[in-house]
């Protein structure tokens, strides 16, 4: 079953969670920001061009404008394939382990696996982000030497930023799930 | 707890049957890597199974049973698969059974000593058998300590199917006892081109040997007398031949390679020397054709005319009032003159080569088929035998102006009346005569009054060696980079990029109430840069050797530099 509600990014613009029970040890929650819109390509795409046509004008070199078009389509390529991102996801299969994708606005998707014998908890942070204090998830991954210990900080949503409500959801979600594997039978401990 | 079911993909349309693979206890997991078909005989499965394990070293077992009925479900089978269980006793004995085309199948586990007979969570991940098995997990490399091993729970899966290839070696056309279906066993894959490969490699192995020992016995005997020796440590031609030595010996060295590591490196090391010598004779072909080598080789002597006359020009300002400065006129003619009759010996020297260098450039040039590095490192010593004078310049300059700085701090410490302790290495106060007074203070004066002068001729001079050493650099690196790059490494994760996983992805197939989680474990590859930076192969150089601080202490100071640094090199 899968229900959607929106929610305010930490800059203010509007994104949407979405949560999906696949089973009762597998939940996805995905964050989707909002797309590419027409209005701020064409102004990129405009300012780019004017400004090429007052350097043609100014130089009299039709390679300038060639130049301006090329750096366009480039540049659009590039910020649709490495920069944009629309969607983010965590899927959390108890005893498996938390699966964190992030899919580009060209299609690609980038995707980690963290096996649950590495996850130690999931938390939420606070954290300074130029001029405001943002508060965001992270999944503390385990020492394999210390048990108390932290080896590494995994940030999630990093380019949604969802605000404190939302993030409060994701986390009653993926606790919810990872309580089970603390109160799973000592089958392994025996060993 | 949750029990999670390894299943091939393969497996799917297979008839019904036992399934047969390893039950790691640990993780609550079973790998399912094939099914054995009715009719068998239990005691001879028992057989096959203690042979495959005696071979593979995997604790392969009978898991649990298959049903796949493509008509209506038939209820003795049912019980029939269940007996199977009190046979092959195995905890637990999981059964699994398809309807149909139905995309839902039925998982249940059957606990005969279980404490707690409760419904447990079955999760059932599809994956791609071939894949897996060919497939190379790399771990993080900040977990490469001894705790990995158990916090890494696929690798265990991975190294399961990995290692049990031989049970994939029978297929169905095989007359045993034994039916499976796994991969492979509608025919086992093999390619004519690789296995061609494979007998030739063996006398090629064994030629290149032969050539490398008969190389080591001669070459290294004469290369031992003095000035070859000291041309060849100087010669940065004769490193890259002898790194490019090294690799073929790794290459055609007898042994297999022990692990995944080395056989990239084999590989990796082979694509390279192809592509090098594949390069090197396209650069060759190109040189030679319209006689461009003979059309190099007559506008060498101009350009080699033409620095030493901008050289010329250059002292003759240097001699005037360069930049306005007023220099010390004796001893800027003496040091303008002592260099103008330098660069006058070089020129002549080099008009004398002038009929053989065309001779000289065009056999030298036939070794550019050795490999593009070998002819760009060529290319970096020509520059470096073209621009002596001005490493002599340098030299010059930048003794003198040392000797200066020298005299001038020991001086300044007698007119304060202090002295260096060598025994103590420290200052000291000490007193002087009147009459070593006087003669330090005025050669402290002297020396003060001419290091304008000097400190220009050592500036100007410098500058024109960090010139031709930028240059040298670049040429370096571009080699370095050619030397050091995965080809092969890169190839493959472009066009099998399953062989290279940095991990596993979940995607979570159409779900039904009632029936087990379905999952599909793909695997998610390494990416370019991660590939790059675990197979990259180990160069002879390594930059810069000083820091800038002290780069920049050593030139104030008048210190000579050798700013790049090689692994052979003594530390001074």
């Amino acid at each position: 079953m899968a229900e959607e509600r929106r929610f305010l990014s930490a800059s203010g613009v509007p994104i949407a969670l979405r949560r999906r029970q696949h089973s009762a040890s597998c939940r996805e929650l995905a964050v989707r920001g909002p797309r590419l819109q027409l209005r701020s390509l064409s102004a990129a795409t405009s300012a780019v061009w004017l400004a090429a046509y007052g350097l043609f004008a100014l130089c009299e070199n039709s390679l300038v404008l060639s130049a301006a078009i090329f750096i366009t389509l480039i540049g659009l390529i590039i910020y649709l394939h490495f920069v944009k991102i629309d969607q983010e996801s965590l899927l959390v299969i108890g005893s498996l382990g938390i699966q964190v994708t992030s899919a580009y606005a060209s299609g690609k998707e980038s995707t980690t696996f963290i096996e649950m014998g590495q996850v130690k908890d999931v938390v939420i942070n606070e954290a300074i982000h130029m001029q405001k204090v943002i508060y965001y998830l992270c999944i503390l991954l385990q020492d394999p030497e210390d048990p108390q210990g932290v080896s590494e900080v995994v940030p999630l949503f990093q380019s949604s930023k969802p605000r404190l409500d939302c993030l409060i959801e994701v986390y009653k979600s993926c606790q919810e799930i990872l309580e089970q594997r603390k109160t799973a039978p000592q089958s392994s401990e025996i060993k | 707890m949750v029990l999670k079911v390894f299943f091939p993909s393969c497996c799917s349309s297979a008839d019904s049957g036992i399934l047969i693979g390893r039950w790691i206890s640990e993780q609550n997991s079973a790998v399912i890597l094939a099914v054995v078909h009715f009719p068998f005989i239990p005691v001879q499965v028992k057989q096959y199974l203690g042979e495959v394990q005696r071979v593979t070293k995997v604790s392969v077992s009978v898991l649990g049973s298959w049903s796949n009925s493509k008509q209506e479900k038939e209820e003795s089978l049912s019980e029939f698969l269940e007996d199977l269980g009190t046979i092959f006793c195995h905890e637990p004995w999981i059964q699994i059974s398809k309807e149909g085309d139905s995309k839902f199948w039925s998982c249940s586990v059957l606990q005969k000593h279980s404490k707690n007979p409760q419904e447990e969570e079955i999760i059932l991940v599809y994956y791609d058998q071939r894949k897996v098995m060919l497939s190379h997990l790399h771990p993080p490399l900040d977990t490469a300590g001894p705790g990995a091993e158990d916090a890494s729970k696929l690798s265990a899966i991975f190294d399961t199917v990995a290692r049990s290839q031989v049970l994939f070696m029978t297929d169905r056309y095989d007359e045993g006892p034994i039916k499976l279906t796994h991969w492979q066993s509608d025919g086992v894959e093999a390619s004519i081109i690789v296995e061609l490969l494979k007998q030739a490699s063996v006398p090629a192995c064994m030629l290149l040997t032969l050539l490398l020992s008969l190389h080591s016995h001669v070459f290294c005997r004469v290369l031992k007398f003095w000035p070859l020796s000291f041309l060849w440590s100087k010669l940065s031609t004769c490193e890259q031949l002898g790194h490019r030595l090294q690799h073929l010996q790794v290459i055609s060295s007898n042994k297999k390679a022990q692990n995944q590591n080395q056989l990239m490196r084999k590989a990796n090391i082979f694509v390279s020397l192809l592509i090098d010598v594949a390069l090197g004779i396209l650069l060759m072909s190109w040189l030679y054709r319209k006689n461009r080598i003979g059309h190099l080789a007559d506008t060498l002597i101009p350009v080699a005319d033409h620095v030493a006359e901008e050289l010329q020009d250059l002292l003759q300002w240097l001699m005037g009032a360069p930049a306005g400065l007023k220099m010390n006129r004796a001893l800027d003619q003496v040091l303008g003159r002592f260099f103008l009759y330098h660069i006058h010996l070089w020129i002549s020297y080099i008009h004398l080569l002038s009929p053989f260098i065309e001779m000289i450039l065009w056999y030298v040039g036939l070794s550019a088929c050795l490999g593009l590095t070998v002819a760009l490192c060529i290319l970096s010593d020509i520059i470096a035998l073209l621009t002596f004078h001005i490493y002599c310049f340098y030299v010059y300059g930048a003794r003198l102006y040392c000797l200066k700085i020298y005299g001038l701090s020991s001086l300044w410490r007698l007119f304060r009346g202090k002295k260096w302790n060598v025994l103590r290495q420290r200052v000291d106060s000490c007193s002087y005569d009147l009459d070593q007074l006087f003669i330090g203070t005025l050669l402290f004066t002297i020396l003060l009054f001419l290091l304008p002068t000097t400190a220009l001729y050592y500036l100007v001079f410098t500058l024109l060696r960090l010139l031709v050493v930028i240059v040298q650099g670049l040429i370096h690196l571009l080699v370095d980079l050619i030397d050091s790059l995965p080809l092969y490494s890169l190839i493959l994760r472009l066009c099998r990029s399953y062989r290279l996983a940095a991990g596993v992805k979940f995607r979570v197939l159409e779900q039904q109430d009632g029936k087990p989680l379905r999952l599909l474990m793909q695997i998610n590859p390494l990416s370019y840069g991660g590939v790059v930076q675990t197979y990259r192969l180990p160069t002879y150089s390594c930059y810069p050797r000083d820091s800038w601080a002290s780069l920049c202490k050593k030139l104030f100071l008048g210190e000579l530099i050798y700013p790049w640094k090689h692994k052979g090199d003594k530390q001074n």
